[in-house]
């Protein structure tokens, strides 16, 4: 493939350039069993009775940022959303609509992304499929991903007044990354988009009961938790001095009016734990990969009138909504 | 010295007579909605939210007079996005520009002068609304046009001062006992505006930073002169605004600007409260004849006058959260992100 080579309505049509495409970028990074015998489907083999199951579809601009690009962030976060089912992700499918116009090398560089994040993460990409629409040079990928549960699985209702609830690290990075880039800001900001899967696996190992776990993307951390008090009939009482936030994130969104807790993140997870397992469940979560600043930021209890309160900084109370109006759109 | 944890417990614990303080700027508001600030006083103390988000002043023919130039086919509405959602009497900016006139979003003023320069076949109409906080930044503009002769600019002004306003709330909201003064706009203006009006109305005035704590010590500065039955302006903010003000600032806006009488939402005409485009440089400036407004049917029982005024909180109104939400707002305090209603709403919803 040629550096300046574009994407054109030809790489759609079915034919031989689909073929080429195909062969040349696809088939050279996603390589497996299933994938290599280039059926309609792939069959697997499956030693669970139970699987999950989800779909995802990915449609940020930019299509590269610091910290990831929208190939990376496809792959982590259906992963991810496995994971927080208590499931070990296994499976990816990867539905790709091209517009034309869009850099083939572009487009090496993003597959290149996801081949090396599955394989990070110990998961094959076993179907795929691309399609070329008119456009300006955009690219959407949609993955679905089939996790194997071999253990309860975890369920929001299972959390209890007493509960302690632990984040995974500082919140907003990926929103705030997205957004210096559409601004035009330069900043050391990064996207915190990361699979998480051995986080999750350290504490599954260890035997602690994950009463729930949840990603913490579109909508924030402040979405999610009144999402869980809702399901589980509790209230979350947060602690805002105990919320991790980068300094370079908190100042930028001092700057331009944004609350950390309503912006998105692509590498960031919420677990619920009992008391007696918080303090041991945190140690595990700081010893794995992406959890060295997480934090316990909150405890559950019997269901006051509200869903979620926060203590704030300075010892006020107040309540902490879902997210009104638009948030930042094409964020992931 | 006393420190912040007394003057917590003593503004939990006050139990004097009931005492109303006005926060007049709508950042303030945020941060004492986001900081929980209610909820460390006395059911003594009572906040209530000004009329310091320059948005939620504007009148809505200004919204109309605006959405008839998106329309003519001879301009382009520049609009800052918070203004886009107001509802005029008709429609909205966003409305307009979703029904075909012609609307661009601006961040700053200065963009209206690259606009002209890159498009020299279009004529733009900038919307400007503002206090002395930003009518420097117009005034700049209107440095920059006459100075690189370019025509295709012209300023549709709802400028505001925020001082006659101020004068206006003593005058008619008598039970308001104290005021935490606007930090930006002083630091443009300077504290001898509060001063006069501390004289003649003899409540305190109180000029604070814009952390949770820089507000507490305010409240507690203006319960304590309250009780003691003083009556004087402190400014506590030192780092940013000085007894002056920025005398630039003021004089770029004395250079381009005269004061006028403005009609604001809640609380009607008000003379020498608006800034209109000076006599000399007309030609870059669009007046629209001041005069009393009604409540259009489209706004029919919204509340935002009595909340710019301190009257009521959001709640009170019973468009709040109902007929009335951040995505579709029926007054301009649900629009904009310093109107108190928009805040309140983002936080109880």
């Amino acid at each position: 493939m040629g550096n300046s080579q574009k994407i054109t309505m030809v790489h759609g049509s079915g034919g031989s350039a689909t073929r080429k495409l195909i062969q040349d970028l696809f088939h050279k990074y996603f390589q497996n069993d299933a994938l290599d015998k280039m059926e309609d489907a792939a069959v697997l083999d499956i030693s669970s009775e139970k699987i999950a199951y989800t779909t995802d579809s990915f449609v940020v601009t930019p299509i590269f940022f610091q910290g990831g690009d929208i190939g990376k962030l496809a792959v982590c976060g259906t992963l991810n959303d496995l994971l927080v089912m208590g499931a070990e992700p296994k499976y990816l499918s990867a539905g790709f609509i091209l517009e034309e116009g869009m850099d083939i090398r572009d487009l090496e560089e993003i597959i290149k992304s996801m081949a090396l994040t599955a394989e990070e993460s110990g998961v094959k990409i076993v179907a795929g499929d691309t399609k070329v629409i008119e456009g300006s040079g955009g690219i959407y990928i949609n993955t679905s991903g089939i996790g194997l549960i071999n253990h309860k699985p975890f369920h929001t209702s299972n959390v209890k007044p007493g509960d302690a609830v632990i984040v995974s690290g500082p919140l907003g990075n990926h929103h705030a990354c997205i957004l210096s880039h559409r601004m035009n800001i330069k900043n050391a900001i990064s996207s915190d988009c990361a699979y998480l899967g051995e986080m999750v696996q350290n504490l599954i190992k260890a035997n602690i009961e994950i009463k729930a776990m949840r990603d913490v993307t579109r909508g924030g951390l402040a979405t999610v938790l009144n999402e869980i008090a809702e399901s589980s009939n509790t209230t979350i009482n947060l602690t805002e001095s105990s919320i991790p936030v980068d300094p370079e994130v908190k100042s930028f969104c001092d700057i331009l009016g944004l609350d950390p807790l309503y912006m998105a993140n692509e590498g960031k997870i919420v677990c619920f734990v009992s008391r007696e397992d918080a303090e041991k469940a945190l140690s595990i979560i700081k010893n794995s990969r992406f959890g060295e600043k997480a934090a316990i930021i909150a405890e559950v209890s019997e269901r006051e009138n509200v869903p979620v309160t926060v203590t704030t900084r300075i010892g006020g109370k107040r309540i902490l909504n879902v997210l009104q109006g638009e948030g930042l759109p094409r964020i992931c | 010295m006393i420190n912040l944890e007394e003057i917590k417990s003593f503004l939990l614990d006050y139990s004097g007579p009931e005492i109303k303080l006005m926060e007049v700027c709508g950042t303030h508001t945020s941060t004492i909605v986001k900081s929980g600030i209610r909820s460390l006083l006395s059911k003594n103390i009572k906040l209530v939210s000004g009329p310091g988000c320059p948005v939620c002043v504007t009148g809505s023919r200004y919204i109309d007079e605006a959405v008839k130039f998106a329309f003519s086919k001879d301009y382009t509405v520049l609009s800052f996005g918070d203004l886009l959602r107001v509802p005029g009497n008709e429609m909205s900016l966003s409305e307009a520009k979703a029904l075909g006139g012609s609307v661009e979003i601006v961040y700053s003023p200065m963009e209206a002068a690259e606009k002209a320069i890159n498009n020299p076949e279009k004529n733009y109409v900038l919307a400007a609304v503002g206090f002395e906080t930003t009518i420097p930044a117009y005034a700049l503009l209107l440095d920059n046009l006459i100075e690189c002769k370019i025509s295709n600019v012209k300023l549709l002004t709802s400028l505001k001062s925020i001082g006659p306003a101020l004068d206006w709330l003593c005058e008619n909201e008598s039970d308001i006992d104290g005021f935490i003064a606007p930090g930006h706009v002083a630091s443009v203006t300077g504290v001898s505006v509060y001063r006069l009006l501390a004289e003649k109305y003899r409540k305190p005035f109180t000029v604070a930073g814009f952390e949770a704590e820089h507000i507490l010590v305010a409240i507690y500065d203006l319960v304590m002169q309250i009780v003691k039955g003083r009556y004087e302006v402190h400014n506590l903010y030192k780092s940013i605004v000085s007894d002056k003000g920025n005398e630039k600032a003021m004089e770029i806006i004395g250079k381009y600007f005269e004061l006028s009488s403005a009609y604001w939402r809640g609380m009607g005409i008000i003379d020498s409260s608006g800034y209109t485009v000076r006599e000399n440089y007309r030609d870059y400036g669009i007046e629209i004849p001041v005069r009393e407004e009604e409540i259009s049917n489209k706004s029919k029982g919204c509340r935002c006058g009595e909340v710019i005024t301190g009257k009521i909180e959001p709640y009170e109104c019973a468009l709040f959260g109902k007929g009335c939400s951040s995505t579709n707002p029926v007054g301009p305090c649900m629009v904009s992100h310093e109107g108190t209603c928009g805040i309140y709403y983002s936080m109880y919803g």
